[in-house]
């Protein structure tokens, strides 16, 4: 057509790629702004509230210029910037030691819980939702309806308390609230901070057991949400996906019943649906706030309503930042996978 | 009933208020089809109502503390019995629906126009307005809600006009999105044309012509979006960040009697099932206008 060669080009959806790639700096930035201008606001004194209220007003003065809290506001932000490139995020006033440092000791529980709980929505949201498209306006379908309809209304910390309530209090088959028993405790290495992991790997199979069972709640309780959407999505994908014409013609061709369903129609939805799950695998950090709240998960989200209490801003920003990163690239990988796999995003 | 049934249902109709009276009743009888959305009506209407009349149908003073009956069983005298201070919960989770329903509404009134005006001031605007306006968006999207909502409210300071305005702060992005991909439908259609031609300036177009067709889709994804904020703001108010005690919020009156769930379980678990209902009502309300609106999404 027009004389420009198209040899030396990227081709269109690795340059959409790149365009989404670029926009993550934008929006981390606006991210770090975002909180940094919260912790400017905030009405706590950060300078009283390292020294205490008595004292004299020279110290103040000084702590004041040490902070830079003297200084203009762009200024300051410079310095934010510049600290949290050598990942330095401030001290915690609750627990003293540097924010970065409490946020890598708290952050693998956080992991270990979502990524279970994503784990078991996407194992039975997959054959649920599959199965609801299959058998549309059946029983079976308006059961799946309801069920993931009440995952999505009810609240996650009420869920959380009825099965502390029936589970652990009236039938006690499950064990309470924390991450392990006390008596475990210490006992095993710490690799990965993922109790259930790091049990495996030192062999201590006691320690294993009482992790996995004090994991199998909260678990189970914050898939719930993730399992209703992803069941709803993959219903509804399903039901367009079955509505092809080339599901007319493998029928046509007398391929099974169970052929056509896995093959062709789930085979075609499967990068929508990766979509799904990285958004509702992000979502899961905001249901883990509650959560650990619940059952005193020692994660990201316990660490987090714990410094809100203390009003330890260093380390409510820290973690606001933290949760918010990990956000924004998950949002991204599921751009990135229906940009890369997905023939037809051009 | 028939007449009024066939003047709206006419598929030849006088007059645009026929028409778009007549669309509005063939949803509804769409809509009338679906049972669970019905349900998810009614008890959105019920719960709307309990709430307007909570002075009628409290048996007791919500804030009347009672230390004498701390934790009572619930009775003829206190139908869902007593909280830690004695207080009737039956009247306190009526005047808790006020608090939910009232920050939903707070909510929605400023999240619908400024998501509005940002969309459509993108949309028509285009180039470079619309560039860093939907950046922004971009950035506000990016963000888990819940997490932002319990910064802001850490940076103000704990309380229900702190919850709310966390909460739409963080809650307008997807309309703003809505309102500009409308606005961008718009734009170019021949009678934004003919009033540009007339000389209407483009404030007077986005405000007077594109704005109000773009408000029936916002109506639609504030009811989708109803249970969300429900549960935000419970989630707020459980973690002690959002109305602050003695208001008989649902979320926070599960924080503070979540403690004696073994004692008297059924103090922290009453408001939760409220948060549940009404959550589920919009929930339920929603999916059906969704099917009624959009048949694809299933």
């Amino acid at each position: 057509m027009s004389g420009t060669s198209d040899a030396g080009r990227l081709p269109a959806r690795f340059r959409a790629s790149l365009s989404s790639l670029a926009s993550v700096p934008i929006t981390l930035f606006g991210l770090i702004l975002v909180t940094f201008l919260i912790g400017r606001a905030m009405p706590i004194d950060p300078v009283i509230a390292i020294v205490g209220d008595h004292a004299p007003p020279d110290v103040i003065a000084r702590v004041r210029a040490e902070l830079a809290l003297d200084k203009p506001l762009p200024v300051q932000f410079w310095i934010y910037l510049e600290h949290l490139a050598r990942g330095d995020l401030g001290n915690s006033v609750m627990t003293s030691r540097s924010v970065t440092t409490d946020i890598a000791t708290f952050f693998p529980a956080t992991l270990e819980l979502a990524t279970t709980a994503i784990l078991i929505a996407i194992l039975l949201g997959l054959p649920l939702g599959v199965f609801a498209a299959r058998y549309q306006g059946s029983r079976f379908d308006h059961a799946v309806r309801v069920v993931s309809l009440a995952g999505q209304s009810v609240p996650i910390f009420v869920l959380g308390l009825l099965c502390l309530l029936f589970f652990y209090v009236k039938l006690g088959i499950a064990p309470g609230t924390g991450q392990q028993d006390v008596l475990f405790e210490g006992m095993v290495r710490e690799v990965t901070g993922m109790r259930v992991l790091d049990a495996a790997l030192a062999g201590d199979w006691d320690a294993f057991w009482d992790a996995l069972a004090h994991l199998a709640q909260p678990a189970l309780v914050l898939a719930y949400f993730s399992l209703s959407i992803i069941t709803r999505m993959t219903r509804a994908f399903m039901l367009e996906a079955l509505a092809g014409e080339y599901i007319v013609a493998a029928r046509a061709k007398g391929l099974s019943d169970a052929r056509i369903l896995w093959r062709h129609a789930f085979g075609n939805i499967m990068v929508p649906l990766i979509t799904v799950i990285a958004l509702a695998y992000a979502g899961l950090l905001e249901g883990a706030v509650l959560t650990e709240t619940v059952f005193s998960w020692p994660g990201i989200g316990l660490y987090l309503t714990g410094s809100l209490l203390n009003a330890d801003m260093n380390a409510v920003l820290g973690a606001t930042l933290v949760i918010g990163s990990v956000y924004v690239g998950l949002n991204l990988l599921a751009d990135l996978a229906y940009r890369l796999l997905d023939p037809r995003v051009r | 009933m028939s007449a009024l049934a066939a003047w709206l249902l006419s598929e030849a109709p006088q007059s645009r208020r026929q028409a778009s009276l007549g669309r509005f009743f063939r949803g509804w009888l769409q809509l009338r089809r679906n049972h669970l959305a019905i349900a998810g009506l009614a008890a959105a209407l019920v719960l709307i109502l309990v709430s307007l009349f909570a002075p009628l149908l409290a048996t007791h003073e919500p804030a009347a503390q009672n230390l004498t009956e701390r934790f009572a069983a619930p009775s003829a005298e206190h139908w869902l019995g007593t909280d830690e201070v004695g207080r009737d919960l039956y009247s306190r989770l009526l005047y808790g629906g006020r608090i939910t329903l009232g920050m939903v509404v707070a909510i929605m009134v400023l999240v619908a126009p400024l998501g509005l005006a940002v969309g459509t001031v993108a949309g028509y605007a285009g180039g470079f307005a619309d560039r860093a306006l939907m950046r922004l968006t971009d950035i506000f999207l990016a963000f888990p809600r819940l997490i932002l909502a319990l910064a802001f409210v850490a940076a103000l300071k704990p309380g229900i006009a702190s919850a709310i305005i966390a909460i739409a702060l963080t809650a307008w992005p997807p309309y703003a999105r809505l309102a500009r991909a409308e606005t961008l439908t718009i734009r170019n259609s021949d009678f934004i044309a003919a009033v540009r031609l007339s000389g209407a300036s483009a404030a007077r177009i986005v405000l007077r012509h594109i704005a109000p067709l773009c408000v029936s889709s916002l109506i639609v994804r504030v009811t989708l979006d109803m249970s969300g904020i429900i549960l935000t703001a419970a989630g707020l108010g459980f973690l002690g960040m959002g109305a602050q005690p003695p208001m008989p919020e649902w979320g926070t009156m599960i924080a503070t009697t979540r403690g004696e769930i073994l004692d008297a379980w059924w103090v922290p678990i009453a408001p939760g099932i409220a948060i549940f209902v009404a959550s589920l009502a919009f929930n339920l309300l929603g999916d059906g206008l969704r099917d009624v609106l959009d048949p694809k999404q299933g």
